[in-house]
């Protein structure tokens, strides 16, 4: 792959921060370009090895799933849970208007 | 060699039990040891109240006749990640900073019931980001050694409040080496423990299948005694180890006959300090004087454990880190039209720029014709770095030696504005998270061509859940090379 694709482009950067629900600033847009481009350059020093046929590992832990009974136990109070909500309207958290003009999610 | 000024973990609990000090006593020492070392920025808030209230408890208990818990009185500190329901757990991020969790980590209860009680939330890097303390919403912790140096990080504060002397206990937490990068910086002893050996519930998600929790202490056998304590099977964590815990104290010192400890090659890279190149090599014959054969091995890979660490971890952050969206809780911005700007401005104001950094770097690694290039060959790496540890071990060795860290503790702001090289300081210690062993920090000596003299670590690595022969082996290693303190 050519060294220029290595310096992410403003764009993908802009396209990065988007998908990260991320609204930098155009200054810190130009510094993340560059400090991620720094970091990039560092990682592609594993395109040089030869990892042909290795099996990924993506956790020690490896497809260990652990099972246990489907049996009711204490949970924490919906009224605790939702005292930690910036606003809220009980048994409801509140958010902005998700449907109609000014939605967009 | 110096002594060691610090009260150590054990020493506390002997006082205590001889009657000499109570247990209220322990802990307004070190609450007002904490405020004479405010300066250092080590601790986030101090719980009087809560510990005092536990230390008449234990008190009471003691007078009682009754025989107190093992670790009665020993007060601790708590990274600012790991859930009390005593304070705020703000993981020393603007998101979180009024945030008070609804339950308790399974560890700091278990330390809790041991008998040992948590007086302060410890300064870190936001969400255990960063290798220098330095990203974090209150500010740097300064390094007790030299105040003009960072105590490392992701632990900071743990580290630096053990260091100076007014914590005998810490709490941390390690992905990609975290307590034991800063235990190394500040002289102190930092332990991971294997992957899935201390439940992880409570410990608020980084990068989940490399977070650890472990202690930070003075000594080695302060690190054994928590250990001891602190692990053990969770059912409320699915990743948590159902196998016996040892007493991790008992045989500490014990001579474990021949025993065998490798060294990489690529644990002497030519860029390293040359006062920890100078350091290891004494460590290495300190290790042969107390019956260590070393042997030297290759370990190629490990030259790409950094890369291939800042592309799981990342990935993995960016998918944690989604949940703080301004709507359950945390912090919300105000005055936003739509669910889309609530999440945005939620997030962009919340996180500090590493932080932010971490979570696109992430984003990018796993997006559509990245992922292949980056993220699955990462993982491709992580698997040939596990099979080179157990290669090592292979040859009869109990351990892997290398120094923790490559340098000595940095200038605040010297690699601030370089995540690049910061990240490089981590070339020693993330490829055992990636393996996912357990490992420990033990000081080895001191830089002295700094101006000041700087501690150092040896770090010592074993096969999963043979946590019981590195402390073993950092013990005996202790005795011989003895402890240092700022404070001496």
């Amino acid at each position: 792959m050519p060294p220029d694709d290595v310096l992410l482009s403003e764009e993908v950067v802009r396209k990065v921060a988007r998908l990260s629900k991320l609204a930098p600033s155009d200054e810190q847009i130009s510094l993340y370009r560059r400090q991620l481009s720094d970091v990039l350059s560092l990682m592609s020093a594993l395109r040089s090895l030869d990892l042909a046929g290795v099996e990924p590992l993506a956790h020690v832990g490896e497809a260990r799933n652990r099972l246990r009974n489907d049996e009711p136990g204490p949970t924490i109070p919906r009224d605790q849970v939702l005292s930690l909500a910036p606003d809220r309207s009980p048994p409801f958290i509140k958010v902005p208007k998700v449907l109609g003009e000014g939605g967009g999610a | 060699m110096t002594g060691n000024a610090r009260p150590t973990a054990g020493e506390v609990i002997d006082t205590i039990r001889r009657g000499e000090l109570t247990c209220r006593q322990a802990v307004e020492n070190a609450l007002a040891a904490a405020r004479t070392h405010a300066a250092l920025n080590a601790c986030v808030e101090l719980w009087d109240e809560p510990a005092l209230q536990r230390a008449d408890e234990l008190d009471r208990l003691i007078a009682s006749g009754v025989s107190p818990p093992p670790l009665a009185g020993l007060a601790f500190g708590v990274k600012a990640n790991i859930c009390t329901t005593l304070g705020r757990t703000t993981c020393a991020s603007r998101m979180l900073a009024d945030y008070r969790s609804p339950f308790e980590a399974t560890a700091v209860r278990k330390l809790r019931e041991a008998g040992a009680i948590p007086i302060a939330s410890l300064n870190m890097d936001e969400f255990g980001m960063g290798s220098s303390g330095e990203n974090s919403a209150h500010g740097p912790t300064l390094n007790p050694w030299d105040h003009a140096r960072v105590p490392g990080g992701s632990s900071s504060g743990g580290a630096a409040a053990v260091a100076a002397g007014f914590l005998p206990l810490a709490l941390g937490s390690d992905t990609g080496g975290s307590i034991r990068q800063p235990a190394a910086m500040c002289g102190v002893v930092g332990i991971k423990p294997t992957y899935g050996r201390i439940s992880r519930l409570g410990l608020v998600a980084y990068a989940s299948s490399l977070d650890q929790i472990g202690p930070i202490a003075a000594d080695v056998h302060g690190v054994a005694l928590a250990l001891t304590h602190l692990c053990g099977f969770d059912p409320d964590d699915a990743t948590s180890a159902d196998l016996p815990v040892p007493d991790f104290t008992r045989d500490l010192l014990a001579d474990p006959g021949p025993v065998r400890v490798a060294v990489p090659r690529q644990a002497r890279l030519g860029s390293n300090h040359p006062d920890v190149t100078a350091a290891f090599e004494r460590a290495l014959d300190d290790l042969r004087a107390i019956g260590a054969e070393t042997i030297d091995v290759e370990m190629p890979m490990l030259d790409a454990a950094v890369n291939a660490y800042y592309i799981v971890a990342t990935a993995e952050a960016s998918s944690n880190l989604a949940r703080y969206d301004g709507v359950r809780y945390g912090r919300r911005a105000q005055n936003t039209a739509s669910l889309e700007e609530l999440y945005t401005r939620s997030r962009t104001e919340g996180f500090g720029p590493e932080v932010q950094r971490r979570i696109m770097l992430g984003t990018h690694v796993l997006s559509s014709g990245y992922a292949d290039e980056f993220y699955v060959t990462a993982l491709r790496a992580r698997r040939v770095i596990k099979q080179e540890f157990d290669a090592a071990f292979s040859l009869g060795c109990c351990a892997v030696a290398t120094p923790t860290a490559p340098n000595p503790a940095f200038r605040l702001g010297e690699k601030a504005s370089d995540p690049a090289s910061m990240y490089l300081e981590d070339v020693y210690t993330v490829g055992v998270n990636l393996a996912g062993l357990p490992a420990i920090s033990v000081p080895m000596g001191l830089s002295t061509s700094l101006g000041t003299p700087l501690p150092l670590g040896l770090q010592l690595i074993a096969p999963a859940f043979e946590e019981s022969s590195i402390l073993n082996l950092a013990a005996r290693f202790e005795s011989r090379v003895g402890h240092f303190s700022p404070l001496a």
